[in-house]
């Protein structure tokens, strides 16, 4: 809502700066967006009259004017304006005067005539874009007066944002309502007279949806003179306000919706056949909207119809072809109250929001209509005169919005608000707000008036009293809350400590959007059903992503593009996948890494980073809980076949997956380095195992090394997982120190070192024991997978 | 003295005084007091004396050892001293060197803040909630209080699935998750990523709030009014003004913005407060009797505070960010900043 600070004066006028006042209706709840002086600066330009004018005697173009200005003696200017005229009233800028842009207006002399100052236009006093002569002033205006003073251009625009549940300050009579009671002043009254009833035509008008529309005014004025000029101030207020001047009918609508927060509507009588019909759209009735767009309706549009068609959207928008116009003469006036309930989301269905529209969805009084009917006859009859007729008005009191009292209890009050406010004060806020009180024993009765639809419980009560009163003089205490102590399971990592050890491992955070490119996603999780936005921003966005990867991808091509050859990011967050009808929202950590092992530096060789150590750091996570994961060989359509290891927890459960991106996406992604890339499901990853204490031995370990020879396929993992099988008590830790093939090993068949320390609880183990339980180890292995000891 | 004996101690200490090495100091200790070595030698011979030859005799040898050996020790102390120069010059390194292997690296900016905010509030007790992302209406709109084609919905640009399931637009449905889910008396925060459709210098279609409410009985605006307060002044760490502006939340009531005085000019105003000397940086307010009803909780014995905070604001304010399109681009330049 823009408003101009002067017209809110005229309703109520606080002896406090635009600053204050703008200030005081922020801190009630009605936030000012902005304050802008309706004029640039200028000064010294007053009303003039052209009283006498010469062609100037060296110039076509020019004119020699006698200005009177309200001084003694009329002064001469020089002007080249072409609509300059005897009679002719003009902001005429007196010497010394200053217009905007620090525009000096000096004595000076054109082409050897004096003149005494400057005729200006709407562009030279920067009220105008753009002008094509002088500033034509009425007939009326009087000589001599300041043109600030005569167009109150010493005026601010102010513009408020609403919150949607006040919808009672959306004129200027809502606004002023609240400052009144801000300042504890009377709202000056804005007295409406009833029209002198000339004719006793009447338009037959017939509701058929009562519950869209439970009071209905319409009125005949004829004989209009739509040509008429609307008065300047009025056109300036519209102007103020956002809106420009269409034609004195419009105008007056549109002034009483701003006035009075009533939307009304003309409507061309020699347009319409028949009387008025408030229904529903018929299923695929069609109307072309004033701004010319042709909606096609369904049945859930309040349509205002003639006989014939559809005439009007009811509380959006008039048609085209039952528009007033220059050439109008007999007007049908309508001013009703619609719904809330059924107007809501209807003009945004059709992709409409109008004045009008915003009004109704959010509640105008319903019992409002009759004044600005009067209000809206009065205005038009003194710009383009006419005769009004008697008012035609169809109500139905059943579906009209009732105002309930409300109970606000004391005791509830204070205890929300935490101070005793004054009974007086309270009372007084109230009555201020158009409220009616009635004091009963544990509190008031409050019924709130037409305007207001938010004030249906005791909560809207207290929130009223605490607005007017100031959240800022309200009580602060400082926190006292009932304490318990904290939980600290440990069976569960916490996520910051394993984002600590990805950073400390010298991985980024990044965060990426959760929707995600469809093809990309299509790329990483084929098999995926994909969960699709209904309206997305854009392609890009278009998606849920079934996998961080997908933004984990897209961060590295935005650095990589950024010169960066290195990266090593981490996410953390939701996936989506559809499983049947199920919607899965799983918590993820994934990272990526691609470029040098390690940054460039005065000592480290420089190599690649590779698969083993990516698979440390994830290894390193796991560390964290404590619990024993397998990496099985496996196989990932986003992966390179080779190298994509399944992760799995003791019970067999899939935690996630580690691997290089397949070289195909690589190239086609135009990554030019290898990725490397995990994920991990949170859930899983964070399951602590709450250690157990073991006993260590008193007896001294000894170490044993075993060089095997297996068939190349043969996963190390497995070769331990045999050696474990033999539930050798004595056997502590087995590592592998070396992998080698090449020179001296058979083709197909490579040789792995493994280290076993071995460590018994109740002896020192002697040499033949030893050397038992290693053989016992390598028929084992040699059973289960040929393996046979490196000569 | 003798003069075999006189010339075997000259050697001798001229042998201590060319060694170069503990290995040859070594050897000429063998050389010299060894089983075989010239000075026990000396005292074999001491066998053929009597007694009285043989004590004086004796005595003129341990001298000559004596002197042998307290030559030695120096020698060895010398030598000693002058290994120990010797490998400190030669492992002298340029400690300027930057230290080898892997750097550090860091969190975004929005986990930073998250962290701090949790932080701040899980010191008097808040629980951390999480909710999921994909919602119904229901819990994003029906039971907050704002029914279908409420204008605040309107407000939300919200990103649909279908008619009834939604990207969540703000974290308060966490709120009516957790009251289904717990009795009062209740202390959370939900933080979380949320989601509206619009996209421009200022709006991103996806961010950051956090959540947070108390439920017990007893519980006040004044309440409200403090916890706000003293949570903004720990988070800037600094005793700024704060003030509480009437709004409207359907699901709260009263509602209030919260301004702060701005960070970047002291509140003298600038650019970024829009020379009004405030910023507006979070919403709150008293939890609405119908929300109390969706969930099942009588609002005639429990009330209760519920606040709302946007992350990257807040983040942005803290270190002086002026761009919000940053936080998704992640660029590396910009996150490396945040350590
Ligand atoms: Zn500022």
């Amino acid at each position: 809502m823009k408003l101009s600070e002067a017209w809110l004066r005229e309703r109520v006028n606080p002896a406090i700066s635009t600053d204050e006042l703008v200030a005081q209706l922020t801190m009630a709840g009605l936030e000012v967006d902005s304050v802008e002086p309706a004029a640039a600066v200028f000064s010294g330009v007053v009303v003039g009259e052209v009283v006498a004018m010469e062609q100037h005697p060296d110039a076509d173009r020019l004119r020699v004017c006698t200005v009177k200005t309200g001084e003694q003696e009329p002064l001469q200017i020089v002007c080249g304006a072409a609509n300059v005229r005897v009679g002719l009233k003009i902001p005429a800028a007196l010497v010394g005067a200053v217009l905007p842009g620090d525009f000096k207006i000096k004595k000076s002399k054109l082409r050897g005539v004096e003149s005494f100052g400057m005729l200006c236009s709407e562009k030279e006093l920067g009220l105008a874009e753009e002008a094509s002569g002088l500033m034509e002033l009425a007939a009326g205006a009087p000589v001599g007066v300041d043109i600030r003073d005569y167009l109150t251009l010493n005026d601010n625009l102010i513009e408020v944002d609403l919150t949607p549940n006040r919808a009672d300050c959306l004129s200027v009579e809502g606004i002023a309502r609240e400052v009144s009671v801000l300042n504890q002043m009377d709202l000056s009254a804005l007295p409406v007279v009833k029209a002198p009833i000339t004719h006793s035509d009447e338009l037959p008008v017939s509701v058929d949806v009562e519950e869209a529309c439970p009071r209905y005014l319409g009125r005949l004025i004829k004989a209009v003179d739509a040509k008429a000029d609307t008065p300047l101030w009025m056109q300036e207020r519209l102007r103020r306000s956002g809106l420009r001047s269409l034609g004195p009918l419009v105008d007056v609508t549109n002034y009483v919706l701003l006035e009075m927060g009533q939307p009304l509507h003309a409507f061309d009588l020699a347009k319409l056949s028949g009387g008025i019909q408030v229904r529903w759209a018929h299923k695929d009735e069609t109307l072309e909207l004033l701004n010319n767009q042709s909606v096609q309706l369904d049945t859930d549009a309040l349509v205002i119809a003639d006989e014939q068609c559809a005439l009007a959207l009811a509380g959006i928008m008039g048609g085209s072809s039952s528009a007033v116009n220059d050439e109008t003469q007999d007007v049908f006036l309508e001013c009703a109250f619609f719904t809330p309930d059924k107007m809501m989301g209807k003009a945004r269905k059709y992709g409409l929001h109008t004045d009008s529209s915003h009004r109704f969805e959010r509640g105008v009084d319903p019992f409002l209509q009759e004044r600005a009917i009067e209000r809206a006859t009065q205005l038009i009859l003194e710009i383009a005169g006419g005769s009004a007729g008697p008012i035609t008005e169809r109500v139905s009191t059943a579906h009209l919005p009732e105002r309930q009292p409300v109970k606000l209890r004391r005791q509830k009050l204070d205890s929300i608000l935490a101070v005793a406010l004054d009974d007086a004060e309270i009372i007084k806020i109230f009555t201020g707000l158009g409220m009616m009180v009635e004091s009963v024993s544990d509190g008031w009765q409050v019924t709130p008036p037409g305007f207001r639809f938010d004030i249906t419980i005791e909560a809207d009560l207290i929130e009223e009293l605490a607005r007017v009163y100031g959240y800022n003089r309200l009580p602060q205490t400082s926190l006292l809350m009932r304490s318990e102590l904290s939980k600290a399971p440990e069976t569960v990592v916490e996520l910051d400590t394993v984002k600590d050890a990805l950073v400390a491992r010298d991985y980024q955070e990044v965060i990426t959007y959760s929707f995600v490119d469809e093809q990309l996603q299509q790329a990483i999780t084929p098999g995926e059903t994909v969960v699709r936005l209904q309206n997305p921003l854009s392609s890009e966005l278009a998606v849920m992503r079934s996998s961080l990867w997908c933004g984990l991808i897209q961060a590295a091509l935005y650095n990589i593009n950024r010169q960066q050859g290195r990266i090593r990011i981490f996410e953390s967050g939701l996936r989506f996948l559809q499983k049947q009808d199920e919607l899965i929202q799983q918590k993820m950590l994934a990272g990526l890494v691609l470029g040098e092992a390690y940054s460039e530096q005065w000592s480290e060789k420089r190599r690649k980073v590779d698969f083993f150590d990516v698979k440390a750091d994830v290894e390193a996570l796991f560390a964290l809980t404590g619990n024993e994961v397998s990496f099985v060989k496996s196989n990932h359509p986003a992966l390179h076949p080779g190298q994509t290891a399944e992760i799995q927890s003791a019970d067999g459960e899939h935690i996630g997956w580690l691997g290089m991106l397949h070289p195909k996406l690589e190239e086609e992604w135009g990554i030019g380095a290898q990725v490397f890339l995990f994920e991990l499901d949170q859930t899983l990853l964070l399951k602590k195992k709450i250690p157990a204490f073991s006993p260590l031995s008193k007896f001294p370990s000894v170490r044993r090394d075993l060089a095997l020879l297996v068939n190349e396929s043969c996963a190390v993992a497995d070769i331990v997982t045999h050696i474990k099988d033999c539930s050798e008590a004595a056997i502590q830790d087995i590592f592998v120190f070396d992998i080698y093939q090449g020179q001296g090993i058979e083709p197909g068949y490579k040789s792995v070192a493994l280290g076993l320390i071995l460590q018994d609880f109740s002896q020192t183990l002697t040499e033949p024991e030893i050397d038992a339980i290693v053989s016992r180890v390598l028929k084992k292995l040699t059973t289960e997978i040929s393996a046979r000891l490196r000569d | 003295m003798s003069a075999t004996l006189q010339d075997i101690l000259a050697q001798a200490l001229n042998e201590l005084a060319n060694a170069q090495d503990l290995n040859s100091l070594d050897q000429v200790r063998v050389h010299y007091l060894g089983k075989k070595g010239l000075f026990t030698a000396q005292m074999k011979e001491l066998g053929r004396l009597d007694p009285v030859q043989r004590r004086e005799a004796g005595q003129v040898i341990n001298d000559a050892k004596n002197k042998f050996q307290d030559s030695l020790e120096s020698r060895k102390f010398e030598l000693q001293n002058a290994a120990l120069e010797q490998r400190l010059a030669s492992e002298s390194i340029d400690v300027t060197l930057p230290g080898r292997g892997h750097h550090v690296g860091g969190l975004h900016p929005v986990t930073v803040t998250l962290r701090r905010i949790s932080r701040i509030f899980s010191s008097v007790g808040f629980k951390v909630v999480e909710g999921p992302e994909i919602e119904d209406d229901y819990h994003n709109f029906g039971a907050l209080n704002i029914p279908d084609h409420h204008p605040a919905r309107a407000m939300h640009d919200t990103f649909y699935f279908d008619a009834h399931t939604v990207l969540r637009t703000h974290t308060s449905p966490v709120q009516i998750r957790a009251m289904e889910a717990e009795k009062p008396p209740l202390k959370v925060i939900a933080p979380g990523r949320v989601y509206r459709c619009d996209s421009d210098i200022t709006h991103t279609p996806m961010f950051h709030q956090v959540e947070g409410f108390l439920v017990d009985t007893q519980v006040s605006f004044a309440d409200l009014k403090g916890v706000v307060y003293e949570f903004l002044r720990a988070f800037f760490e600094k005793d700024i003004q704060v003030r509480f502006r009437p709004s409207y939340f359907p699901f709260t009531e009263p509602s209030a913005e919260v301004d702060i005085e701005c960070v970047m000019c002291d509140g003298k105003g600038c650019r970024v407060c829009g020379h009004t000397g405030w910023l507006e940086v979070m919403g709150c307010g008293m939890i609405h009797p119908e929300v109390f009803k969706s969930v099942g909780i009588d609002a005639e014995v429990f009330s209760g505070f519920a606040f709302g905070m946007g992350v990257e604001r807040l983040t942005m304010l803290r270190y002086g960010i002026n761009d919000l399109r940053l936080f998704f681009e992640n660029d590396l330049k910009f996150l490396q900043q945040f350590k």
